[in-house]
């Protein structure tokens, strides 16, 4: 094995999970690699204030992401950001990893910590308009759309806060849902319906959307009905969830119905070294310290398989 | 204050500098949101790699950022950052909102040039 392009483990994900599984694993002196889809700190960059971090009072997701980085690294961690996975062999005692930057990588372990991304709409003129009228961050971009009316689309507690503060800049912000009611918790439906910028389009989705050099309008289908009315907006922020980045892993390893990957207790997947964290695991909660915990989880568990597999090569080796 | 390892456009004046005496530039403009700090974190990844070409940001926020935010090349932007990429002193391409390292990559490549393997 090349020393160079082999790892006693690789993460893949270089969210709070994933840098949480590299500080835990280059800790215990294994010799550990992250690898990055996108830029390291993953979903938690998004977030403005952390303030739900045990032993931090408050902190940007940026600032907290750097100092993960900087700790993982001063443990001798090995980190490649906007580098995506090509090709992943899961199966048997050495894993192998094929990144984007054309190298291939060798590991006992494996640790998936893909995380999630936001949901998009997928329907005509979304990509087109991205930037130009559609955004998925209010506090970004709402004050491109001061004086204007707006459509928020979604039904969840980030919909609904976001719509209402979005009407610091709005005149009218539309809120248009696939359903009858809103999943929401109660006290964000209730803020949202007092607002009286507000209204409601229920029961409906964006099918289209048009415009020139940017976004002038939207087709609303009536899911009931199905009638499509054109509806004339500035700008539409989308706020409908979020995907697991499980798309690379598909027929790999047990996955379920939502394509998150099914951990045990002790985060391993069915396939044997190969263990997982973080928002694309199968769990109720997703936070910053939950994708922490469950990584120091993987983390360890992945360490003890290392060395067990370490201690079954070296015996065998001995013995022949 | 941008807090990236970008180098940091503070005025017009440095603006204007910047592109005049570099043949290739990209500059991010923006603020340290979700949508920017991830096309920042790919200039700083992508700067070792693409020698030719000068990345920089500079903060939306700042007045002297009118060097940006009011060409005619911007118009119809409502997501930040603005992304410009700048030949020889001439704006030659700008984008709205978060983008890919792929997406920069086609862009770099086709306006400046691909990086050379020596």
């Amino acid at each position: 094995m090349n020393d160079n392009t082999h790892f006693d483990a690789i993460v893949i994900g270089g969210g709070p999970a994933g840098m949480t599984a590299g500080i835990y694993l280059s800790r215990a002196r294994l010799k550990t690699l992250i690898v990055s889809d996108g830029v390291l700190g993953g979903q938690m960059v998004l977030t403005h204030e952390i303030a739900n971090y045990p032993g931090v009072e408050s902190i940007s997701g940026y600032q907290l992401s750097n100092i993960m980085k900087k700790q993982a690294k001063s443990f001798g961690c090995s980190i490649k950001a906007n580098t995506s996975v090509v090709d992943l062999q899961l199966e048997g005692e050495i894993k192998r990893v094929s990144l984007s930057d054309g190298n291939t990588y060798t590991a006992h372990a494996v640790i998936l910590t893909p995380g999630g991304r936001s949901r998009t709409l997928n329907m005509p003129g979304e990509a087109q308009f991205k930037g130009r009228g559609i955004s998925y961050c209010a506090t970004c971009d709402g004050d491109f759309f001061t004086g204007k009316e707006i459509v928020v689309v979604g039904g969840g507690n980030s919909a609904l806060e976001e719509a209402v503060s979005l009407t610091k800049y709005a005149t009218k912000v539309t809120i248009v849902h696939q359903f009858d009611h809103f999943q929401a918790f109660e006290y964000a439906v209730e803020e949202a319906k007092a607002n009286e910028k507000i209204h409601f389009i229920m029961e409906s989705a964006i099918v289209h959307f048009h415009g020139d050099d940017k976004l002038e309008s939207v087709d609303i289908k009536n899911l009931k009905t199905g009638e499509i009315e054109n509806f004339g907006t500035d700008g539409v922020f989308i706020f409908i969830g979020y995907v697991p980045n499980t798309e690379f892993l598909k027929g790999k390893l047990s996955m379920n119905q939502w394509n998150e990957i099914v951990v045990d207790s002790d985060m391993a997947t069915n396939v044997s070294g190969v263990f997982a964290a973080g928002d694309s695991i199968v769990k109720r909660y997703r936070q910053v310290t939950t994708a922490v915990g469950d990584a120091t989880v993987a983390a360890l568990a992945a360490s003890n398989y290392i060395h067990q597999l370490k201690t079954k090569q070296l015996h065998e080796t001995l013995t022949h | 204050m941008l807090y990236t390892n970008l180098h940091h456009v503070m005025t017009a004046a440095e603006h204007q500098k910047l592109i005049n005496e570099n043949e290739n530039v990209m500059i991010c403009c923006g603020r340290m949101g979700p949508m920017c700090i991830p096309v920042y974190g790919i200039m700083e990844d992508l700067e070792e790699e693409y020698k030719h070409v000068k990345f920089a940001d500079m903060e939306f926020d700042n007045p002297e950022a009118y060097v940006i935010r009011d060409v005619p090349e911007v118009r119809g932007f409502m997501g930040i950052p603005f992304t410009m990429y700048y030949k020889n002193g001439k704006l030659v391409k700008a984008t709205s909102s978060i983008q890919s390292p792929a997406q920069i990559r086609t862009i770099l490549d086709k306006e400046f040039a691909p990086v050379t393997v020596s």
